[in-house]
């Protein structure tokens, strides 16, 4: 910024601080970097944790100094988890709750959002206001009435309470997400479409639906992600060991165990690398479409 | 409903009235299309919300009869000082975690915004404490918070911290801080990425003209990104907030069913609710109570979205 004149419009041009590649080793290019480490460690170091701890030998779980490096790894709690057959049932529970929220709140979003982005009637914009409020509506604040709901419709410790209730959160989502798709994809294809004779429902379905398929995959994502995650209604509508999911299983270690030196942290922590690893992955393939999909609301609000 | 169009715009050219047509027949459809997602809000949120203000005027409670009991449950809620206790609890805890998200959120945002080698690398790593469960994520630091052989304590003594070890969440002055931890570890990328998203959308010749104009970084950052940043931010700080008032998994994990009393309250407003609600050994969940609990939660809740959309207006395109 003190080159002068004749170099700063060039220097505007890079913009913003640290874009400087060919610029030797500054006092502030190492601070850069270093904050940059900083960020790196923060953000890896307590999954790194995990996994040490999974590969600890139950002998040294509760070694002082504490072992940064396991001095002699092993499977061992992966096969304990593996054969634990409260957590594989969890695994499948979760699986077919996430799949089937994930697939219902699809085809029930995807039609309302292109309603909402293609066609223009009265009670739109209430509709959107509506699933807008819905997406921060406080889950807590209507347990109670959930509660007897699930009840009333015989549904109490049962899959079917969460594959209900988990579109509380999953459809508004989906609903939001969807219509800022729609609404980007180029109108000329319905048109085209009107033109050669198709009726408005054919245009959706045979049109534009296959066209959403990205954005679909985006919100498919997230909500499988939100039903994977989800514990608090999980914990209340369901208490027999058959109907846990992910999360309630992996509590259930920890609260079976009598003290904190009880506490299986090796079978725990490999149930956790088991569980977050799939989801990294899947996160990691998808990385564009999901911050694309997290921050559509956002950018647009 | 197409006839009467027809009819009425028939002065005007003939395409006009079949276009009327189709508008019609979209707006049939477009309800039509609706109609699933109209009944599922109604049957999932509409409807709960209304059964739980009325059940908050009975005592219901399972396999029993239910009676309506008027104002009486709403000012036990008023009396309740442990549920005070936890909503104090809880507001605490947005306190802390919320700005501390944003300002770490914000600072990691304004970093991967610049361009080096490895960006792409570092917001890849930014979603992996995102992806986590929460529940898990609360297992992992629990372990590393223990006060015998938790990695945090082994660092603070190789580095002699005056006083460690310590009892991250037993101690009452620190586990209030020890639960919030977890939550902005999970939470600040997510922040992250949102003022990320709104970073990108300011047009790099903003900061040129500035430059040109003198202005230092440091100025830029006040005068030109944060105002351009505010629709961002304030999506950000209300998801945010409303997300921190009814935290539930990571008290739930780290401190069990333990004990709410005056001064070491370690309970968040929802695990209360939830307590009261879920039914143990012997005696029925008090549905009643536990929807007049709700009532209030709810009440607090939409004020402070009230208080968000008020302070900052948002601007409509």
């Amino acid at each position: 910024m003190s080159l002068g004149p004749a170099i700063s419009a060039d220097a505007a041009a890079k913009a913003r601080p640290p874009r400087r590649k060919r610029q030797p080793l500054t006092l502030g290019r190492v601070a850069f970097w270093i904050v940059v480490g900083i960020i790196v460690v923060y953000l890896l170091f307590p999954f790194y944790w995990a996994v040490r701890t999974s590969i600890m030998p139950d002998a040294h779980m509760y070694d002082t100094p504490v072992q940064y490096f396991p001095s002699s790894p092993t499977l061992s709690h992966y096969g304990n988890v593996f054969g634990n057959s409260l957590f594989v049932h969890a695994l499948w529970n979760s699986a077919l709750v996430g799949v089937s929220v994930t697939v219902l709140s699809l085809v029930i979003g995807s039609s309302a959002a292109y309603a909402l982005a293609r066609f223009n009637f009265r009670g739109r914009m209430l509709m959107m206001y509506l699933v807008l409020s819905m997406t921060i509506f406080p889950q807590i604040a209507i347990l109670s009435a959930l509660l007897e709901l699930v009840h009333d419709f015989g549904i109490y410790n049962s899959l079917w309470a969460l594959i209900l209730t988990y579109m509380l959160f999953t459809l508004p989502f989906t609903v939001w997400v969807l219509t800022s798709f729609f609404r980007s994809l180029p109108g000329e294809l319905e048109q085209a479409a009107y033109v050669d004779g198709a009726n408005p429902f054919q245009t959706f379905y045979r049109i534009m639906l296959p066209l959403a398929t990205p954005g679909m995959v985006t919100t498919g994502l997230l909500a499988l992600i939100a039903a994977w995650n989800e514990f608090l209604y999980a914990v209340t509508f369901e208490f027999t060991p058959e109907h846990y999911t992910v999360p309630l299983a992996i509590v259930s270690f920890t609260s079976t165990a009598g003290s904190a030196y009880a506490v299986p942290w090796g079978d725990i922590m490999a149930a956790t690398v088991v569980v977050t690893i799939p989801l990294v992955v899947i996160v990691l393939i998808f990385q564009r479409r999901i911050i694309a999909g997290m921050t559509a609301g956002a950018v647009k609000g | 409903m197409a006839v009467l169009g027809g009819q009425k715009t028939a002065v005007k050219p003939k395409r006009r009235s079949s276009r009327t047509a189709l508008q019609s027949k979209q707006t049939q459809l477009a309800w039509l299309l609706m109609l699933p997602t109209i009944a599922v809000v109604i049957l999932v949120a509409a409807y709960p919300l209304v059964r739980t203000f009325y059940t908050s005027f009975t005592d219901a409670a399972f396999g029993y009869r239910t009676h309506f009991i008027g104002w009486t449950n709403l000012y036990n809620v008023l009396q309740d000082g442990k549920f005070r206790e936890t909503v104090y609890e809880t507001f605490k805890f947005a306190l802390i975690t919320v700005p501390s998200e944003f300002v770490l959120g914000m600072g990691i945002a304004l970093v991967v915004n610049s361009r080096f080698k490895g960006r792409g690398a570092l917001r890849a790593a930014m979603l992996v404490p995102w992806a986590i469960v929460t529940v898990v994520n609360a297992e992992m630091w629990n372990l590393m918070y223990n006060d015998t052989y938790g990695v945090f304590n082994d660092i603070l003594e190789k580095i002699h911290w005056p006083g460690a070890p310590f009892a991250f969440t037993s101690d009452p002055t620190l586990a209030l801080g020890a639960v919030s931890g977890i939550d902005i570890w999970k939470t600040t990328p997510f922040v992250a990425l949102l003022l990320l998203a709104g970073l990108q959308v300011i047009p790099n010749d903003v900061y040129e003209a500035a430059t040109v104009d003198g202005a230092s970084a440091w100025q830029q950052f006040w005068r030109i990104t944060l105002p351009l940043l505010k629709p961002a931010i304030l999506v950000t700080l209300i998801f945010r907030t409303m997300d921190a008032l009814r935290v539930f998994d990571v008290f739930y994990v780290l401190f069990g069913a333990a004990p709410c009393i005056p001064g070491n309250c370690k309970m968040s407003m929802a695990v209360y609710i939830q307590e009261n609600l879920v039914s143990f050994a012997g005696s029925p969940g008090q549905i009643g109570y536990g929807s007049a609990l709700s009532v209030a939660v709810f009440i607090i809740l939409a004020v402070i979205v009230a208080i968000y959309v008020k302070a900052i207006p948002l601007e409509r395109t």
